[in-house]
């Protein structure tokens, strides 16, 4: 029996959250892939927007804000559950996206890109300047998400490491899902033929701008969701979140590993979310490193890591 | 009346710090169709440079210009190394490789030289100019200058010189370029050199106000990039216009609104201007192919 | 894919190990942000327990066991701090944590160390890492409160009762800004001008005519750190606003006379460490000798003068190795007691008793009000 490509994704994700437990030495290593599953649902999204559609932002991390935020703000403010706190702030994002959307999806290239990087930097300036509502740069505490305490009631006993480890996990799995089946929908291939040509995709009936939209909003959902995860996780969140680095940290994740495939980008979370690990004894050097990877990549396997390596193996096994 | 034009004084020093950035911006932009990310890292060498040749006892008209020199060989090699292997890689890319090689100049920057921050002695004293009950420091004017003369000496260099003419051309079509014998590899090396060259003489004309550490390219970079954009990428007259118009937005705001949301009110401009102008101030109309 | 993929992932997990330091007798962790934008702070921390740690070992270390110092770098980032803290307690095993450059980073950090019941002692700034008191949560910093309340007091004696404040928007200026507002009113003093910068900006002549053509204004305050300061008190010389400048604990260093020119500084007053008057104490002064062999230490291994950041690095190490030895085991439980117990250890920054209620263990009189006059700081007092 051959594998759809979209199963083969799934079950290749599932294997390692699963598998790669075994092999953890000590509770730290939960807290490393804690991280990446966090970064590869935010690089999900970025799939759908540049993978799919083709468009670029630079200001994703403002979702990625707004859903932190709302995790810290909602319980203490409105006295909502954690848990639909994330709801919330997915739905803020959602709507902000679409409002913010319909003007700069117009635009094209560097001229997106700098509007984009307009409203993150708006949404960060915000956060660390309103210190009545959100107490500014140092940051601010997040209520327990309690779910670990029902969990064990229930007989299930894990350490918060194991906790976050499963169920980011878990919702990286729920969210590649929906973006694969996205990709095999009538709205994916309106959104691929957006991405060869926009005229080309409006001759033959393509609601141009409304597609734009509609990616521009999933995806920010998707960072929305991912700043949410953080903020619970953490127990506590800074306006970093909501930072330029931040935002570019997203791309880069997603182009490096293969912005055109949702395995390729969450390999990227992982190579960026691992690679100041490993560099801690050349911490000097980490700068240098991140750099020259970030260059060599996009140089010499321009359609990122994992694609590049897939065609390769397949150029060459058969 | 004082007050008003302090802003002014205050909003022409920064614009024209961006100003040179945005050129900076501009003169790659028109002959590779990348925007380098990079641009603030060359403002940060100028001044880096500048200060370690200065300190290890050079006078400082000639570490000023052995940074010049130095920074722009660094932007041929980076086009050399970086840019040149990637043509024709999607924008999203070409982002990504810049602010790569932005990182890699702060990490490198912060190994060879330090992390502490640095300045040098402004060139012609610290002795505030006073005009009509506002002040400006002699190294403003020296910022304002360097920037007006960088723009006029393209402005003939593009318009009057058979060279600034091959990067006109190539940049409004390569393959017609090198169809009329312009060698435009020559011309992209040229660019980069140029670019990187005018970037590190702002940092050198700027060190002694905005003083200068390893990580000060990126905010230039940003606002740089703001103010090329809001003129018109690829426009130097646009580069120009927008940078010193980013600059005085942000003194107003700082000075008659609020100080906290000064930051805000440059980016809410672009967002409005590319609203209503897609291309920004002066862009080109670009048509698709299909 | 398969195939492919989880060797590689596993490959990389395997290499994290490699980078766990050689095993030895004491292991302390420490989590600094030695790059990114705190650097300018927490670049001198990291030297100085790095020093630190191989003076001690060459002298034997505590009670004949080394020390092993797991030192991280987590530029600034509360995220990767977080990270480092979990990886310090599960992975490496330490006794005790060091860090926190940043409120930020410190919150993170302790977060952990909390859940771990490891011994913390943070190097930032903020009233909120010490109050409420946490059981394992310690600090060497004055806090921002405290810094406000010795301007003030210092105000106050000069007979200033409104003033302008102009802060830089990152979380140092920010939370003093906070802090100071909130304190004015005890010492009669009225904030008539509150002005914000960005610690990236190149001029701050718009705030400041702001705040000069602001009635009522007597004295200026600027809370703040890194570059920003320095370019506030050169525009401050450049508009000849001529009223009295204060300056906070963020720029106490040699390092920002340099900066904004010593014409500049001329007069600028803020509250600072022993550290910084070192050959001005007084030979029966109990901080004398530790304050000088640190200046002499650090400056005579890095070539940099010391500032008061580094030496609350230099104090959270003198605690934590004081405790250790003598709790006489590196028990993290016993060493927490042991630091708690601290009474009277004179470090550069003041002279620290803690309780099972103060975890900052110093009072307004560790600040010394100094003055910069001709260069160099003298007491104002």
């Amino acid at each position: 029996m051959k594998l759809s490509a979209k199963t083969a994704t799934l079950l290749v994700l599932a294997l390692m959250i699963a598998v790669t437990p075994f092999f953890f030495p000590s509770g730290y290593y939960y807290r490393v892939g804690a991280l990446i599953f966090v970064n590869g649902i935010a690089v999900t999204g970025i799939v759908i927007l540049t993978g799919y559609a083709g468009q670029i932002s630079l200001g994703h991390a403002g979702f990625a804000g707004i859903g932190a935020y709302a995790c810290a703000l909602a319980p203490v403010h409105l006295g909502l559950h954690p848990a639909l706190a994330v709801v919330l702030g997915a739905a803020i994002s959602a709507v902000l996206a679409w409002l913010v959307g319909r003007p700069i999806l117009r635009l094209k290239g560097y001229y997106l890109g700098v509007a984009t990087l307009g409203f993150g930097i708006l949404v960060s300036m915000v956060l660390n300047n309103e210190r009545d509502l959100t107490r500014g740069p140092d940051g601010i505490d997040v209520p327990e998400l309690g779910l670990r305490a029902v969990l064990k009631g229930w007989g299930l006993d894990m350490t918060n490491g194991q906790f976050w480890y499963f169920f980011c996990g878990l919702i990286l799995i729920l969210g590649a899902w929906l973006a694969l089946n996205l990709y095999d929908s009538p709205t994916g291939r309106a959104l691929r033929a957006l991405h060869g040509s926009e005229i080309a995709a409006r001759t033959v009936g393509v609601d141009v701008a409304r597609m734009k939209l509609q990616a521009f909003v999933i995806s920010a959902v998707y960072a929305s969701v991912s700043g949410s995860l953080l903020a619970l996780q953490n127990k506590f969140i800074t306006p970093d979140v909501a930072g330029f680095m931040h935002s570019i940290e997203m791309v880069t994740m997603a182009v490096l590993g293969g912005v055109g495939s949702i395995l390729g980008a969450i390999l990227g979370a992982g190579i960026l979310t691992l690679l100041p690990q490993v560099l801690t004894v050349f911490a000097e050097y980490e700068q240098l490193v991140l750099g020259l990877v970030m260059m060599l990549v996009m140089i010499f396997l321009r359609e990122g890591l994992l694609p590049s390596i897939l065609r390769r193996l397949r150029g060459t096994g058969e | 009346m004082s007050e008003l034009l302090q802003f002014l004084f205050s909003g022409v020093t920064v614009g024209a710090v961006y100003a040179l950035v945005a050129l900076g911006f501009t003169i790659i932009y028109n002959a590779s169709d990348v925007v380098n990310f990079a641009q603030g890292e060359f403002v940060m060498l100028g001044g880096m440079i500048t200060w370690f040749a200065h300190a290890a006892g050079l006078p400082l008209p000639l570490a000023a210009l052995i940074a010049i020199a130095a920074t722009a060989a660094l932007g041929v090699a980076m086009n050399k190394l970086a840019i040149e292997p990637a043509r024709g890689a999607p924008v999203v890319s070409l982002i990504i490789i810049t602010i790569g090689a932005s990182i890699f100049i702060q990490g490198a920057a912060q190994l060879v030289f330090d992390k502490q921050i640095h300045s040098f002695p402004a060139f012609s004293g610290d002795d505030p100019i006073r005009i009509g009950g506002a002040t400006i420091l002699p190294q403003s004017l020296w910022v304002i200058g360097g920037a007006l003369a960088t723009f006029v000496g393209l402005w003939v260099f593009f318009t009057r010189t058979l060279l600034g003419r091959a990067v006109l051309a190539t940049s409004n079509n390569r393959l017609a370029a090198q169809l009329v014998g312009i060698n435009t590899n020559f011309v992209m090396t040229l660019s980069f050199a140029l670019s990187a060259g005018i970037g590190a003489l702002a940092g050198v004309l700027a060190t002694p106000i905005t003083l200068t550490s390893y990580g000060v390219g990126i905010g230039f970079a940003l606002k740089g990039f703001a103010g090329a954009m809001l003129g018109g990428m690829g426009n130097p007259k646009g580069a120009l216009v927008g940078g010193f118009a980013i600059g005085l937005i942000e003194a107003m705001t700082a000075g008659y609104l609020s100080s906290q949301y000064k930051d805000a009110a440059a980016f809410i401009m672009i967002l409005l201007v590319l609203f209503f102008m897609p291309q920004g101030l002066f862009g080109r109309k670009s048509t698709d192919r299909v | 894919m398969k195939k492919t993929l989880i060797p590689v992932a596993l490959g990389l997990a395997a290499s994290l190990g490699l980078t766990t330091a050689a095993l030895a007798d004491i292991r302390l962790g420490a989590s600094i942000s030695a790059t990114g934008p705190a650097a300018f702070l927490g670049d001198p921390e990291a030297k100085t327990l790095e020093i630190l740690v191989e003076q001690l070992n060459a002298a034997g270390g505590i009670g004949g066991e080394n020390i092993a110092l797991v030192l991280y770098d987590d530029a600034g980032d509360p995220n990767k701090a977080r990270t480092f803290a979990t990886r310090l307690v599960e992975d490496d095993e330490v006794v005790a944590i060091i860090g926190g450059t940043t409120t930020g980073t410190s919150m993170s950090i302790l977060a952990v160390a909390e859940d771990a019941e490891i011994p913390f002692i943070s190097l930032a700034g903020a009233i909120d890492i010490i109050d409420p008191v946490k059981r394992h949560t310690f600090k060497t910093p004055h806090t921002d409160r405290m810094a406000c309340q010795k301007i003030f007091e210092h105000m106050q004696g000069q007979g200033f009762t409104g003033i302008g404040l102009i802060s830089g928007t990152d979380g140092f200026g920010a939370s003093m800004q906070a802090q100071c507002k909130d304190v004015a009113g005890d010492f009669g003093i009225q904030i008539v001008a509150d002005e914000t910068y960005d610690p990236k900006d190149a001029d701050m002549t718009a705030q400041l005519t702001k705040i000069r053509n602001t009635a009522g204004v007597q004295a200026v305050l600027n809370p703040g750190f890194g570059q920003g300061p320095s370019i506030v008190t050169r525009n401050y010389r450049q508009l000849d606003i001529g009223l009295p400048f204060y300056q906070s604990h963020g720029v106490a260093s040699d390092g920002f006379i340099e900066l904004a020119g010593a014409d500049a500084a001329e007069g600028v007053r803020l509250p600072g460490t022993a550290l910084l008057v070192a050959d001005l104490l007084a030979d029966d002064d109990a901080q004398k000798p530790v304050v000088t062999a640190y200046k002499a230490a650090f400056e005579g291994k890095t070539g940099t003068p010391v500032g008061t950041f580094g030496g609350y690095a230099h104090d959270a190490f003198m605690i934590l190795t004081d405790a250790i030895a003598r709790a006489g085991t590196a028990e993290p439980a016993a060493i927490r007691d042991a630091i708690e117990a601290t009474t009277g250890l004179a470090g550069t920054t003041g002279i620290y008793s803690f309780t099972a209620t103060d975890h900052l263990g110093l009072d307004l009189s560790a600040f010394r009000m100094l003055e910069i006059s001709g260069g160099k700081w003298t007491l104002a007092e």
